[in-house]
């Protein structure tokens, strides 16, 4: 709050600077030299899920390093992968892992990469406060529920004694990483249900209001979004293989009992640029010793720190190769 | 007979007077209706994000807290994004309708041109953002930098442009012209001279309206790069940059409340800017229709 940057009046000037020069050359040329530190552009795009978690270490950061532009981006996973498998960004973030296409694209181009692994989040199925009668639900029940061949249409097709009552869904759109992670773990890439009783939404924030007000209605998002509407949502118990039904929480989806439905969220990076610009190298092993600390300051779940230990070790010994 | 008249009349006019009572309450409801949602949504928005609106949140680059969280970047991306895009979609949209209006030839190839101009108005931006994306990012090769977003947002507002300065050329009684013709004027001293100043406001309303339009759009500049966070200003046409609208739009779509607050620091903003704007093509507006 006390850090006030004033307005650099400098600003005007330089750009109308800009417009003569026109289109010249790479301004990073420009950028002063200095002996000591790093500088340049790290490039970041991807997916909207890791994008707070990315804004958080970006921040901290520059606060280190203002003389490195980090520009982040917000394409989606899968817009990310695209610029990232043709060699434009240095990192893309992901909500789910790299799919075959995609390795195949990078392979073509010649992009050689390293998987990171950021924080966890645990896909949280919730419904609404309001709600009285569902706790828990199995993994075989989530997908008597969002299966389009399933016949269940009401609750009490799922639990006679569930009252008979229509289920509504919210879910995710098709093109996003959390749907893409549902899809593979609960419906295993079979088509979910649609029709007037689901609705499709790219913003987790209307999932919410459509879930809150509704005790009919289930749907799924991160916990970060169940997290920050508690006093309205309820959050399920998911049981698998008949076992004990577990509640997501920062330590059973940290710890890994809250299964199948607690997913990595990584950051893949090339290794041509964290070899040959110092300033994705140090960005890197930055971002690798301060993502725990991103992750929980924006809802989300760090990893064991000995996870990013062995990332941060693998990094180390790319970034290494180069100088021998 | 004649009372009968009367009584016939009284009653046709009664039935007027009640058409014309129940439609001004009809269009005065309409008119409510717009308003009362407009109001809403100010109250809303004031509500939200007076708290969140102070010299920090201008003065700041984006943060991962919500009270440190600031628009700088977003402000500074937008007004550069406005000044570049300003002077090449309004000289090239006036110079096209200038051309369809004053100087094409009336044939079917001029009819097509048209309807294809108006046509363009009502393209989905994001379809833009895809045009822009090929050529200016990819076949430019200018990359996603300051001047490859402001080009692409000139060609979605251009067509706006052209329609609406050709309806204020054409507008101009054609007495005028030819009065300037008659006294040995050329075309073009006819335009500059006698079109031009008497068209400004009309161009102007057009324009500005576009320009709004420009300020306000999120996905075309998505689709050509715009970035999400960063913590520099723009410096030169080839600076990666963002805007207010992406940046308001990353704050609606967080999980926790007080981002919701930030959010509406930043609508604040930006209907600031968009009013000042507006403002500036009301002053430059009246000072032209002043010399007629």
């Amino acid at each position: 709050m006390e850090k006030m940057r004033l307005l650099k009046l400098s600003v005007p000037v330089t750009l109308a600077a800009g417009l003569l020069v026109g289109c010249g050359g790479a301004e990073e040329d420009a950028a002063a030299e200095s002996t000591s530190s790093v500088s340049g552009e790290v490039l970041i795009d991807g997916s909207s899920t890791v994008q707070p978690i990315m804004e958080a270490v970006t921040y901290m950061y520059n606060q280190e390093n203002p003389e490195v532009e980090t520009v982040l981006n917000t394409s989606g996973t899968g817009g990310g992968f695209e610029r990232f498998t043709a060699g434009e960004t240095d990192f893309s973030n992901a909500s789910r892992p790299i799919a075959e296409d995609e390795v195949a694209l990078a392979e073509e181009n010649g992009i050689d990469y390293t998987e990171l692994e950021l924080a966890y989040d645990g896909l949280s199925v919730v419904m609404s406060q309001q709600n009285d009668f569902v706790d828990e639900l199995s993994v075989e029940q989530l997908r008597e529920i969002f299966l389009a061949d399933s016949d269940a249409e009401t609750w009490s097709d799922i639990n006679p004694e569930w009252p008979d009552e229509e289920i509504v869904i919210f879910s995710p759109g098709h093109d996003s990483g959390t749907f893409d992670y549902f899809n593979e773990v609960i419906l295993e890439e079979q088509p979910m249900k649609d029709g007037e009783n689901v609705t499709l939404s790219e913003d987790d924030n209307t999932l919410v209001t459509g879930i809150q007000g509704n005790p009919y209605a289930i749907g799924y998002f991160g916990y970060a979004y169940y997290e920050a509407n508690q006093d309205s949502l309820k959050v399920l118990g998911i049981s698998q293989d008949g076992g004990e039904a577990v509640k997501p929480n920062p330590e059973t989806i940290q710890d890994g009992t809250y299964t199948p439905l607690s997913r990595p969220l990584f950051t893949y990076v090339n290794n041509e640029a964290l070899k040959n610009k110092p300033q994705v190298a140090d960005f890197t092993i930055f971002t690798l010793e301060n993502a725990g600390e991103a992750a929980s300051q924006v809802g989300y779940v760090a990893l064991p720190e000995e996870e990013y230990q062995k990332q941060l070790d693998e990094v180390k010994s790319i970034i290494g190769e180069e100088a021998e | 007979m004649a009372a009968n008249d009367t009584a016939s009349a009284t009653k046709l006019i009664k039935g007027r007077v009640v058409l014309n009572q129940l439609l001004k309450f009809l269009f005065l409801l309409a008119t409510m209706v717009g308003l009362i949602f407009l109001v809403l949504l100010i109250y809303r928005v004031l509500d939200q994000g007076l708290g969140f609106l102070d010299v920090n949140f201008l003065t700041s680059f984006p943060a991962p807290f919500p009270e440190e969280a600031g628009l700088l970047a977003g402000i500074m991306g937008s007004i550069f994004l406005m000044l570049l895009v300003a002077p090449i979609a309004v000289i090239l949209g006036v110079s096209t309708a200038l051309y369809l209006e004053e100087y094409a030839p009336k044939n079917r190839f001029t009819r097509f041109i048209q309807v294809n101009v108006q046509n363009l108005a009502g393209v989905p931006s994001i379809v833009f953002g895809l045009l822009g994306l090929t050529f200016f990012v990819y076949l430019f090769s200018l990359g996603y930098t300051l001047i490859a977003g402001a080009l692409t947002m000139s060609l979605l507002i251009l067509p706006v442009i052209v329609v609406a300065s050709q309806e204020a050329i054409r507008s101009i009684p054609n007495h005028l012209r030819e009065a300037s013709i008659g006294m040995g004027a050329s075309k073009w001293q006819t335009i500059w001279t006698i079109v031009l100043p008497a068209a400004i406001p009309g161009i102007l309303t057009g324009s500005i309206l576009a320009l709004s339009r420009a300020i306000g759009e999120t996905a075309p500049l998505i689709v050509v790069g715009a970035a999400t966070t960063i913590y520099s200003i723009p410096d030169s046409l080839l600076s990666k940059y963002t805007a207010m609208p992406i940046q308001i739009y990353s704050w609606t779509v967080r999980p926790q409340e007080e981002w919701q607050y930030v959010a509406g620091a930043g609508i604040i903003v930006l209907l600031v800017i968009l009013l000042a704007m507006n403002a500036v093509a009301v002053w430059i507006r009246n000072k032209f229709q002043h010399r007629f």
